[in-house]
C-alpha cells in the first residue's frame, strides 16, 4: 500500500476498503420511473444490472437522457430505485429510509462534483471535515487526518483559506480530500473535470488515478472520451439500459492481466 | 459529545451569519427593538405606578380621609356679590361629625380631627409661612411621624390648652438657623408657643395633596399645636386677607382621618361614612378619600397599562420574528446548493433542520441579548432626562428574552423545515 490512503491517522470507522476483486456494488434489474404528472411517466432506467468490484475504475458515459445521471444518483444513495435491488458493500440499500441512506452516504461514499461544491463559509480544513461532522464524531480527534489529506492533495499550506481564495483546480483537490476523509467504499465523481481547463483537469485526473492505484474504487460519469480513457471499464448508457461495455486494458492504472 | 456538536453547530451558524454581516445585523435590529421596547416600556410603566402606589400607601391603606371643601355654590355666591357681604361662610366638617364617626361607624380605631390654618410663624426677624395644624396626640398613630427631638403633643397639652408646639425639621432649620429651637418659642399671630419637639414627617403625600393651595412653599413647614389650643387661640371664624378685601370662613375641622381596624373594615365603612355625613350636611362641603380604593384603582390601571404596553411590544417582536423568517427563507433559497452538498455528504434531515434553526435562534437570541442591554439602559436614560422613576423588573427582562428565543424557534422552524425537506438531487442541481 502506498502512503496515499494508508495515512498515519486512522479513518473514523473500521477500514472499509474491501479486498481487490470483491464485489462491492451489485445492481439487480434496477428500474427508475419518475412520475411527472397524472399519467406522464419517465422510465429513466429499465432494468440495469451491474456489478462493480473493489478497486475498479469505472466510467459511465452516454448522451443526455440516457439515464446516466439517474444511475449515478442511485449509486450515490441520493435516490431509491422504483424496482430492483442495490447491494452496497453487501448491504441492501434499495429500500432504506431517508435517514439510513444519509448514514450510508456519510460512511461509504465519497462524492466529487463537477462544480466542486465546497461550502463557501468554511475553510479548506473545515470543508474536508464536513462528512465527519454528520457521523457524530469529535472533529478534534480527526484534525490530524484532515491535515494529512490536505497535504496529500497538495494544499497543506492553504488549510485556512476560503474556497473563493483558491483556483478551480485547487478547489477540486479539496473536494477530493473531502471525499476521502471517511475512507469510503467508493468514490463517485460526476464530471470532475467539467469546469477545469485541460491542464488542471489532467492534474485532477492524475490524482484520481493515484487513488485508484492505491486501491480506491472509482466510478466517474463523463462524456469526455479522454477522461473515460483512464478507466479500466467504460459502460455506455442508452435509453435507460447499459448499451455496451468496454474493457480498457490500455488505461494507465489498468491492473496487470495477472490480477484481472 | 452532544454538547460539543451543539457548540460546533452554533459556531457554524455564527460563521454563516457573519458571511452577511449587514443582513444579519438588520435582521437582528427587529428583535433588538422589540426586546428593548418590552423592557423599557414595562420599566417606565412600573416606575410610574410605583410612585403612585407609594404616594397612596403613605396615606395609609387602613385610613379614610375626609376633607372639608368649600362648596362650589357657596363660593359662587360669595364672589358674585349676591351673598351677604362681610358675613362668614360656614361649611365643612364639624366636631360633631368627628364624634359621630367615632361613635357610630363599626370598626373605627381612631378619628383624628385636624384644623389646618395658614399663618406666618415668626421667630425674631425670621418669618415663615406655615400650616398650623391643630390636632390630637394620637395623630402620630395615624400618620407616620419620627420624633427627632423632644416629644409630640400629649393629652395634658390638650386638656390644659397649653401654648406649646411641635415643629417639623425643615421649619426648624428655616426658622432657627444656628439656634436650638428647643430653647425658644415661636410667635404665631399674637401668641407665643414654646417648641417642645421636632419631628420628621414621612407622610409627604398628605401634604402634597394640599400643595396646590400653598404654591411655591416648601411642603414641610408644619407646626403642630393641641386642637383645644387652636380652637381658643384662633377662634372658629377664620379670616383670610385677600388682595384688597378679606373673607371670613367658619370651618371647624379641615380634615378628619378615620383609622379603621383593618382593610376589610375600610370597605364596609366607606358607604356608611358617606351615608352618615350626608344626613348632617345639606351641601357638598366635604370629600372622602379612600387610599385603599385608590390603590386598587391604581393597580387595575397598572394592569391595563401593562397589557397595552405588552401588546405593543409583542407586536414589535412579532414583526421582528417575521423579518427573521423572511431572511431565513431567502437564506435557504440562496444556500440550496450547500444544503444539497451537506445532504450528499451524510447530513440527515434533522441535521439540516438543526443547522438552520440554530442560525435563527442565534440571530434572535443575539438580538435579544443586545435588546436586553439596550432595554436596561433606556430607562436609565429616560430617568435622567425626564426625572421619571423607572423600575426594570427581572420578570420583564426574562419575559422579553424568553419571547425573543421563542420567536427564533417559532419563526425559524418553517424555513429550517423547508431546507430539510429539499430533495438532495434537486438541491445539488440548483444554481
Amino acid at each position: 500500500m502506498s502512503p496515499a490512503v494508508a495515512l498515519a491517522t486512522p479513518p473514523p470507522a473500521a477500514p472499509q476498503s474491501a479486498s481487490r476483486g470483491q464485489a462491492i456494488i451489485v445492481l439487480e434489474a434496477i428500474h427508475k420511473i419518475y412520475a411527472l404528472g397524472e399519467e406522464a411517466q419517465v422510465h429513466a432506467l429499465r432494468g440495469v444490472d451491474l456489478t462493480v468490484t473493489a478497486g475498479s475504475y469505472l466510467a459511465i458515459m452516454g448522451p443526455s437522457g440516457s439515464g446516466k445521471s439517474t444511475l449515478l444518483n442511485l449509486l450515490g444513495c441520493l435516490d431509491r430505485p422504483t424496482a430492483g435491488r442495490y447491494y452496497l458493500g453487501g448491504e441492501d440499500v434499495s429500500q432504506m429510509s431517508d435517514d439510513a441512506l444519509s448514514e450510508v452516504r456519510g460512511r461509504k461514499i465519497g462524492f466529487i462534483f463537477q462544480s466542486y461544491n465546497l461550502i463557501p463559509q468554511l475553510s479548506v480544513l473545515e470543508n474536508i471535515q464536513v462528512p465527519l461532522l454528520y457521523q457524530g464524531l469529535d472533529l478534534r480527534d480527526y484534525e490530524a487526518r484532515c491535515v494529512e489529506l490536505a497535504r496529500l492533495v497538495g494544499l497543506g499550506d492553504r488549510l485556512h483559506h476560503r474556497p473563493n481564495q483558491l483556483s478551480g483546480g485547487q478547489q477540486q483537490r479539496v473536494a477530493i480530500a473531502r471525499s476521502l476523509v471517511n475512507d469510503p467504499l467508493m468514490i463517485l465523481a460526476d464530471e470532475p473535470t467539467g469546469n477545469l481547463d485541460s491542464r488542471t483537469g489532467a492534474e485532477v485526473l492524475d490524482l484520481i488515478d493515484r487513488l485508484n492505484r492505491d486501491g480506491k474504487t472509482i466510478i466517474l460519469v463523463t462524456h469526455d472520451d479522454r477522461v473515460a480513457s483512464r478507466a479500466h471499464r467504460v459502460i455506455h448508457m442508452r435509453d435507460g439500459l447499459i448499451d455496451r461495455e468496454v474493457i480498457n486494458r490500455a488505461a494507465p492504472t489498468a491492473p496487470t492481466p495477472a490480477h484481472a | 459529545m452532544l454538547s460539543y456538536q451543539i457548540l460546533s453547530t452554533i459556531r457554524l451558524g455564527i460563521k454563516s451569519l457573519l458571511l452577511h454581516k449587514l443582513r444579519s445585523g438588520l435582521t437582528m435590529l427587529g428583535i433588538i427593538f422589540g426586546v428593548c421596547s418590552v423592557i423599557a416600556m414595562l420599566a417606565i410603566g412600573e416606575g410610574a405606578s410605583y410612585e403612585a402606589q407609594e404616594a397612596i400607601k403613605k396615606l395609609g391603606s387602613n385610613n379614610i380621609l375626609i376633607r372639608s371643601l368649600k362648596p362650589p355654590e357657596a363660593a359662587r355666591q360669595q364672589t358674585g356679590g349676591g351673598g351677604p357681604r362681610g358675613m362668614s361662610l360656614k361649611y365643612g366638617l364639624t366636631y360633631d361629625d368627628a364624634a359621630r364617626l367615632q361613635a357610630t361607624i363599626p370598626g373605627v380605631k381612631r378619628v383624628v380631627p385636624m384644623r389646618i390654618i395658614r399663618e406666618n410663624v415668626r421667630f425674631g426677624r425670621n418669618e415663615v409661612p406655615c400650616q398650623v395644624i391643630g390636632t390630637l396626640p394620637f395623630y402620630t398613630e395615624v400618620t407616620h411621624v419620627d420624633v427627632l427631638r423632644g416629644r409630640f403633643l400629649t393629652d395634658m397639652d390638650e386638656l390644659f390648652k397649653n401654648n406649646i408646639c411641635v415643629i417639623t425639621a425643615g421649619l426648624a432649620q428655616r426658622l432657627f438657623p444656628g439656634e436650638d429651637p428647643m430653647l425658644h418659642s415661636v410667635k404665631i399671630d399674637a401668641f407665643y408657643y414654646r417648641v417642645v419637639g421636632i419631628i420628621q414627617e414621612t407622610a409627604r403625600a398628605e401634604q402634597r395633596a394640599q400643595a396646590g393651595k400653598m404654591e411655591g412653599q416648601p411642603l414641610d413647614n408644619n407646626v403642630y399645636i393641641p386642637l383645644s389650643t387652636s380652637r381658643t387661640r384662633f377662634g372658629e371664624v377664620l379670616i383670610r386677607r385677600l388682595a384688597g378685601s378679606f373673607e371670613a370662613e367658619e370651618v371647624q375641622l379641615h380634615q378628619v382621618t378615620v383609622q379603621m381596624q383593618d382593610t376589610a373594615a375600610v370597605q364596609t365603612a366607606d358607604p356608611q361614612i358617606r351615608t352618615l355625613l350626608k344626613r348632617f350636611h345639606d351641601q357638598n362641603d366635604y370629600e372622602l378619600i379612600v387610599p385603599l380604593e385608590l390603590l386598587r384603582q391604581a393597580e387595575a390601571t397598572k394592569r391595563r397599562f401593562n397589557i397595552v404596553l405588552g401588546s405593543i411590544a409583542a407586536i414589535s417582536l412579532l414583526v421582528g420574528g417575521i423579518g427573521i423568517m423572511n431572511i431565513m427563507l431567502a437564506n435557504v433559497t440562496e444556500r440550496t446548493r450547500e444544503i444539497g452538498v451537506r445532504r450528499a455528504l451524510g447530513a440527515k434531515r434533522r441535521d439540516i433542520t438543526l443547522q438552520f434553526l440554530v442560525e435563527t435562534v442565534v440571530l434572535s437570541v443575539g438580538g435579544g441579548l443586545i435588546g436586553v442591554v439596550v432595554g436596561m439602559l433606556t430607562p436609565v436614560i429616560v430617568s435622567l432626562a425626564t426625572d421619571m422613576k423607572t423600575i426594570v423588573t427581572l420578570w420583564s427582562v426574562l419575559v422579553a428574552f424568553g419571547i425573543s428565543g421563542a420567536v427564533g424557534i417559532i419563526f425559524g422552524l418553517y424555513p429550517a423545515r423547508a431546507a430539510a425537506l429539499l430533495d438532495p438531487i434537486e438541491a445539488l442541481r440548483h444554481e
